[in-house]
């Protein structure tokens, strides 16, 4: 098929993406995807123009290291067969193309709303109205969770159909943190209002999305960043990591009821963040990522105090990580609970911890990477039983990864040259497209400008839109009462779901 | 058994004595002083993504302020930033500093409702509700009760239902898709009870302020009990709010 094969964070014109029609289209990224564990769909989506809707679809190859972008033109009439009847991965995808344009899709299996977007195509479509999946039997009751639950955490919907305390089928609701984040990147023009959009996607992954949106817009500007801003991004996502896989395990050991594990790793977390907070004035690193600059160099004496931070965080980690991971009543909670097999995670498509827990090896920063994870030579940590312990194992080994490369980047500290305002304005006609590993897994950030230079559409998708329908597929003939690790072991985003 | 003690006794004493004058540690974005120094205003006012600076005086709102600290580093004679996290005010309008202002921010002991001291004063628990928060300050509010902040020493804690609570904590800017579970929530706390509104997402909408896929119309129709700023609003600043509402005399 004809595509453009680009590189993570190229630039390219949008003219040189190949125009097909719709049915070339489809056959083609499909047969892209046929047989070929290695490649997946990071984005697909749609946009106007000029009366009829642009379909973009991009491909990683993570053997190659290439991205394969093609599109069609179609109108929102016309009932067009789906991907997805062949191929899963694009469930959602299509899912969000028809709520926005209405596009009619002939085989669909699973058309519903997906987000309630504010400028959803049919606006008779309400949240209050989902239409859940019904299995009419006496024997199975439906048990209903949400939007608020019952800790502190995003809203959402999940709806479990139960056979007396297993799950047999759970369905998950979104659209409850919808606050039309891509519309804003429209309607705001200045950098700095874009970049706190790209901040507040996700509060937990402000450094991640952060690094995405100034990746592209930096090669959307044709501009090549400093050294030091591209280690101070990496070095910043690794601390992202390191952050909120280690809340990660306190919140498992609460699910267990391991008292002591979540409150270790809990105190844990803090010197992380406060570390952050030390250099950018902000424990969850918002504030520190700006394209072309950065307001706070990191000095000689941050990476002593990080040095000192990680003396003191390794001892007590490695301490309490070897009492769980040898506590029988710890491991028979987490071993084979929720698992996913290889087989399904690829019919999914997950990203990030979502894959590598199967066996599928997936990470941006080994296959496609960006900023300072090229001269790291990263090697992902693949675990293959797919249940919750692989979840939590995958956790403790990056944490160790991240320490070490944290250890090696500040040991070599660039330069960091005076602030300067970043003034390069956005070419026109462009298309550029931005993947990071956050600590979820890849995020992915689109951009298309006009001829006057201005962006016509941003795209963002979280780590977390693929792979919520693995936490779905995790729970299935499990107790019920395994819901609350189970979901917490994957640990996704709603906001970075609805935007 | 003995190695839980080891653990145990390994982590020293995690908790902060006293979270009323507790530091924190580096260049916290906190209560932000003004000078009376000349610039051109119009480039101050500009240069903020979320329109939380005034002019003539120039005034900094701490509703709307994303703490992104931008407006220091680029007119440092102008504005710099304390690391005084005291930032939470029962009075909307004590939240926005004025040129010159270097008196901390308070909870106004004479607005506050009265029943609050009296029948919450010894035990408070809460409903938090995320309406389109970004997970951040829901974060920080799950990190007021790990072992260092510790709030529940207070008897402030949240709780899993609302008819167990006596107010509700808001996130988020409300989006349009929460609004109704907002309304319905509140509604399910049994009276008197209070709301709080950590962020500034929440307190103002922040960056999402001029987005048509929210709903605030919740806080029209309510009383706000206490706003707690930030972006997210660090544990200590929503503790020290929350105890100074409940006029906690002995910490
Ligand atoms: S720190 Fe606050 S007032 Fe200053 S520019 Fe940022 S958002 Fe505006």
């Amino acid at each position: 098929m004809q595509h453009i094969s680009i590189n993570n964070n190229q630039s390219i014109a949008l003219s040189e993406i190949p125009e097909l029609i719709y049915s070339e289209f489809m056959k083609g990224n499909l047969e892209l995807l046929s047989g070929k564990p290695e490649r997946h769909c990071v984005n697909y989506f749609g946009y106007k123009t000029s009366g009829s809707i642009k379909l973009i679809c991009c491909i990683a190859d993570d053997v190659v290291h290439q991205i394969f972008v093609s599109s069609a033109i179609v109108d929102a009439v016309s009932i067009l067969p789906s991907f997805t009847a062949q191929n899963h991965n694009f469930e959602k995808f299509e899912r969000e193309i028809h709520e926005n344009f209405g596009i009619p899709y002939s085989d669909h299996p699973w058309l519903k709303p997906l987000r309630y977007a504010h400028d959803r195509f049919d606006k008779s479509q309400v949240i209050g109205k989902y239409p859940f999946y019904k299995v009419e039997s006496e024997e199975l009751h439906e048990v209903g969770v949400g939007p608020i639950h019952a800790g502190i955490i995003e809203p959402g919907h999940f709806r479990f159909i139960c056979n007396g305390e297993q799950i047999m089928h759970l369905e998950i609701q979104f659209g409850y943190q919808h606050r039309g984040i891509e519309n804003l990147f429209l309607q705001k023009k200045k950098l700095l209002e874009r970049t706190t959009l790209a901040e507040n996607i996700a509060g937990d992954t402000a450094v991640g999305h952060s690094t995405a949106f100034v990746n592209l817009w930096e090669s959307l500007c044709g501009y090549t960043p400093d050294p030091s801003l591209d280690f101070a991004r990496t070095v910043a996502l690794e601390l992202e990591r390191m952050a909120n896989h280690t809340g990660d395990l306190s919140g498992v050991c609460a699910d267990i009821a391991y008292q002591l594990g979540n409150s270790v790793y809990g105190r844990l977390r803090t010197p992380i963040i406060n570390f952050l907070q030390e250099w950018g004035g902000n424990r969850l690193g918002k504030g520190l990522i700006r394209a072309g600059k950065i307001n706070f160099p990191f000095t000689q004496t941050l990476a002593d105090r990080l040095t000192e931070v990680f003396k003191a965080y390794e001892p007590d980690f490695n301490e309490i990580t070897e009492k769980l991971f040898k506590l029988p009543s710890a491991l028979s909670r987490m071993e084979k609970t929720g698992v996913v097999t290889y087989d399904e995670v690829l019919e999914i498509g997950t990203v990030g911890m979502a894959a590598r827990m199967s066996g599928l090896n997936r990470d941006i920063r080994a296959s496609h990477p960006s900023n300072l994870y090229g001269s790291i030579l990263h090697k992902p940590v693949i675990k293959h039983h797919g249940d919750v312990y692989s979840r939590v194992q995958i956790r403790k080994e990056e944490i160790r990864q991240s320490i070490g490369y944290l250890k090696q980047l500040i040991a070599n500290i660039p330069e960091f040259k005076k602030s300067e305002e970043f003034t390069a304005t956005p070419l026109s006609d462009r298309f550029v497209i931005s993947l990071v590993e956050g600590w979820r897994g890849e995020i992915c950030h689109c951009a298309i400008t006009d001829h006057s230079g201005n962006l016509v559409i941003y795209k963002i998708k979280d780590p977390s839109y693929h792979n919520w329908m693995a936490l779905a597929q995790a729970v299935r003939n499990n107790d019920i009462s395994d819901f609350p690790i189970c979901n917490k072991s994957f640990s996704l985003s709603y906001s970075g779901q609805d935007l | 058994m003995f190695d839980n003690f080891k653990i145990m006794w390994h982590q020293g004493k995690q908790f902060i004595p006293n979270v009323t004058t507790a530091k924190v540690p580096g260049i916290f974005r906190g209560r932000p002083i003004i000078t009376r120094a000349k610039i051109d205003e119009a480039i101050l006012v500009g240069l903020c993504p979320v329109k939380a600076i005034s002019s003539n005086p120039v005034c900094i709102d701490l509703g709307k302020c994303t703490f992104c600290g931008e407006c220091a580093i680029q007119f440092p004679d102008k504005i710099s930033f304390t690391t005084d996290y005291k930032l939470s005010s029962n009075e909307r309008d004590r939240l926005i500093i004025k040129e010159g202002d270097e008196a901390p921010i308070i909870v106004n002991p004479d607005t506050i409702r009265k029943e609050i001291h009296r029948l919450f004063g010894g035990s408070l628990k809460l409903r938090q509700v995320s309406a389109g928060g970004d997970n951040s300050c829901e974060w920080e509010l799950n990190s007021s009760n790990n072992v260092q902040f510790d709030v529940s020493r207070f008897g402030v804690d949240f709780v899993a239902s609302p008819r167990h609570a006596d107010g509700i904590v808001i996130t988020g800017p409300i989006t349009e898709n929460m609004a109704e579970s907002v309304e319905r929530c509140y509604n399910a706390v049994p009276n008197p009870k209070v709301i709080i509104l950590v962020g500034t997402d929440a307190i103002s909408g922040g960056i999402f302020a001029d987005s048509p896929a929210l709903n605030r119309d919740f806080l029209s129709k309510h009383t706000v009990d206490l706003y707690v700023p930030g972006n997210p609003a660090h544990p200590l600043t929503f503790i020290n709010g929350v105890l100074s509402l409940l006029q906690k005399t002995k910490i």
